[in-house]
């Protein structure tokens, strides 16, 4: 009891309650994530439904090599969290700095690639209301497609970011000996976003990317 | 003299960074209370101007501007925070024997969330308004408005953060906070009130949440998923919107059948008529509440088809409505009545509650509701749930809680001739809107025909007694933070943990973690022993 008192909050009993509670309250907090998203793929079935041609013909013009190459980078980077998870339980301090330090990375650079990605969207004259072009048929409706596109992967790299940032603080805390196998919560319950934030990336993916790409 | 919350520390910055719930609900009862009279100005100039047939007051844009600010400031930001984050603040930990709520600075960053988006809401009344009512209907308000729709949806976007964070925080609270032995058919019903409700908040606002941010997109650069000269779905929007904002009603109402509960157990002297089913009562109601949102589309050109399902569907929400009036009178049935304050409240709430249920019904029927839609037939309905129903128990609530909270007896005649006065306001105020709106006459439209006039002035005279009803507490309740005699810890002899604890509680709730080994209510029990 007395070991772990300095990481048990006043209001609860004992650290099992503390770990509990924090558990539940990030799943909690993970479903109003899926409501959140389930907005914007309510918003994209509907437009798909009503405009099938415009969202094939935008579809074959965004950059799907970029967008395969990240989704690897994406599910690496979930792999490299479940082991700094590991890590965490076993009480392995350098392989858990290790790990959060390479998803960090991994973070990063898929927000890197995004980045290239949206550049050359800007280039090719395919964002919508600022810098937009197309000669072809359905021109409103191809804007709209561009529109979503980047609706939902401008929401989905802003959770990759908060993820990024919130990973890189547990990163310095563990590094700091702030993680015990009795108490590393924290790490569990990033976790469980980050995993979150990689399993949206995998609907955003083929929704926006394959839609004819068959 | 013992130390209590209100006297672990004293300043401004002691309130301003607590992190005890009791302090936090505090401050969520002042913050609330002055947006309730910011939008009770709103709405007394709106029944002023409908005094006669032509719009003489104000001009028919700052009506449209008046209306919406009534709606966007009741709704977000006092009826939805109202019970919940006051007394389900304070009352969640205590119910259930917990030294605090799981996560304190989450809930003290709700209230400055809340407090956030109430400053975008109000600057933006005083910048000039927005004038596309509460709904934000598209495309008017992403396309046409030239008023400051943005900050009003930037703030209510803020607030509903606030929601969801309360929602998480109880959530959490009552799963893996309980006292020993406190099982969840143990728990006092306010408790489940605030469960359920917690579900709504927690599903429902991220909806919102991310609609209003395709509003206010869409209204930065033009372009967006509503517009429909690209192909866009306007009614897409009206779908997402009520997906919330029916739920929203029950978000205001289940937390008042929580109050009403408490308050009838303890003045019949009698334990609640069917605990389980009341429970069950209102995680049915929190679950219809989902499915039932396209009602408020039936003249929007939804199919026909989805029309059918969503009458039913609401039918079906009459049925653990219905369940819990009955208990609540079958509680009553051979209980020792007292008519105190809060419990004059209470029956206010069932009388009015059922009013605006079974009206609720006329405008799900879907012949019906195509005469009636966006008559003030509507207006009286929705107001009998959320100021008859939710704003009764709400007073109900603070009354009965009052000396618990502020540990002094305010004076109970004048409580119980505000609760009578109140009451009778609200009919007055809203009865006459059924008749009216059943007669034709629409909502939001500043001028009407002659023959209307009688009931608008019904209608606004009783706006007048209803808000002497409300101001009346805000004088005797200041009044007895400093003369009233001190409350006995237990002035009421109710049953709740909350009761079981010095008034006003120690800053930790309790002096020793209570231990529960029986059932709630048992007020028969005490009965049979002392008669």
């Amino acid at each position: 009891m007395a070991s772990v008192l300095s990481t048990v909050a006043p209001q609860f009993d004992d650290a099992e309650q503390q770990r509990a509670a924090a558990t539940l309250g990030m799943w909690i907090f993970l479903a109003t994530e899926i409501l959140f998203f389930g907005v914007l793929f309510a918003a994209y079935t509907l437009t798909r439904v009503r405009h099938p041609e415009a969202f094939a013909a935008g579809s074959r013009l965004t950059h799907v090599t970029l967008a395969s190459l990240n989704t690897g980078v994406l599910l690496t980077s979930s792999l490299t969290m479940a082991l700094a998870g590991h890590a965490a339980r076993t009480g392995a301090r350098r392989a858990l700095v290790a790990w959060l330090g390479l998803t960090v990375a991994l973070g990063a650079g898929f927000l890197a690639i995004k980045g290239i990605e949206y550049r050359l969207d800007f280039t090719e004259h395919l964002v919508p209301a600022l810098n937009f072009a197309y000669a072809g048929p359905r021109a409103d409706q191809v804007e709209l497609f561009f529109f979503v596109y980047f609706l939902v992967t401008g929401v989905h790299a802003l959770h990759v970011f908060i993820g990024v940032a919130a990973i890189a603080a547990i990163a310095v805390m563990a590094s700091r000996r702030a993680f015990t196998p009795a108490y590393f919560t924290p790490v569990e319950v990033t976790g469980l976003y980050w995993h979150l934030v990689d399993i949206v990336w995998l609907f955003v993916y083929p929704l926006l990317y394959l839609v004819s790409r068959a | 003299m013992k130390t209590s919350y209100l006297t672990a520390g004293f300043g401004l910055w002691s309130w301003l960074a607590t992190r005890d719930h009791k302090r936090i609900a505090i401050l969520y009862t002042i913050s609330i209370t002055l947006l309730f009279f910011i939008g009770g100005a709103a709405v007394a100039l709106i029944r002023l101007d409908l005094l006669t047939p032509h719009s003489e007051l104000v001009s028919i844009e700052t009506y449209n501007k008046l209306f919406s600010m009534h709606g966007v400031i009741m709704v977000w930001f006092f009826l939805i925070p109202s019970i919940p984050a006051t007394l389900g603040n304070f009352l969640v930990p205590m119910m259930i024997g917990a030294r605090d709520l799981a996560f304190p600075r989450l809930n003290l960053l709700s209230w400055y969330l809340y407090l956030l988006g109430a400053l975008f809401a109000i600057g933006a009344l005083l910048a000039g308004g927005v004038d596309t009512g509460w709904t934000f209907y598209t495309p008017f308000s992403t396309m046409f408005s030239n008023t400051h729709v943005f900050a009003v949806v930037a703030g209510v976007f803020v607030a509903g953060f606030s929601s969801i964070l309360t929602g998480l925080n109880f959530i959490v609270t009552i799963h893996e906070m309980r006292a020993p032995g406190l099982t969840w058919f143990r728990l006092p019903l306010f408790v489940w009130s605030m469960y359920a409700t917690s579900l709504i908040l927690v599903l429902a606002t991220p909806v919102l949440a991310m609609t209003l941010f395709l509003i206010a997109v869409e209204r930065l650069f033009g372009i967006g998923v509503f517009d429909p000269a690209l192909g866009g779905g306007p009614l897409l929007f009206q779908h997402l919107f009520w997906f919330y904002s029916h739920p929203a009603v029950y978000i205001m109402i289940v937390p008042a059948m929580g109050v009403a509960s408490e308050i009838i157990g303890c003045f019949a002297r009698n334990g609640i008529f069917g605990y389980r089913f009341m429970a069950y009562a209102m995680l049915a109601i929190a679950g219809f509440g989902f499915l039932v949102w396209g009602h408020h589309m039936f003249v929007s050109g939804q199919s026909a088809y989805a029309g059918t399902v969503f009458s039913l569907l609401t039918f079906l929400v009459s049925v653990p409505s219905a369940v819990k009036v009955f208990n609540w009178a079958a509680t009553l049935y051979k209980g020792r009545i007292s008519f105190d304050a809060p419990m004059l409240y209470a029956l206010g709430f069932i009388g009015l509650f059922t009013v605006g249920g079974l009206t609720g019904l006329f405008l799900a029927s879907l012949g019906l509701d195509v005469h009636l839609h966006d008559t003030y037939f509507v207006v009286a309905h929705f107001h009998y749930i959320m100021v008859g129903g939710a704003v009764m128990a709400f007073f109900g609530g603070i009354h009965f809680w009052w000396p618990k909270v502020t540990g002094r007896l305010y004076p109970d005649a004048w409580a119980r001739f505000a609760a009578l006065l109140s009451f009778f306001g609200f009919n007055l105020t809203f009865f006459p809107q059924f008749i009216v709106g059943y007669l034709g006459m629409p909502r939001r439209y500043p001028e009407y025909p002659p023959e209307f006039q009688v009931w608008n002035v019904l209608s606004s005279a009783g706006a007048s007694v209803l808000a002497v009803g409300y101001a009346l507490p805000l004088f005797y309740l200041f009044w007895s933070l400093r003369y009233g005699p001190p409350a006995p810890d237990n002035p009421w002899r109710a049953k709740g943990l909350e009761w079981q604890t010095p008034s006003p509680p120690p800053p930790e709730n309790f002096l020793a973690t209570p231990v529960v080994a029986a059932e709630p209510y048992a007020y028969a029990d005490e009965d049979s022993r002392s008669g």
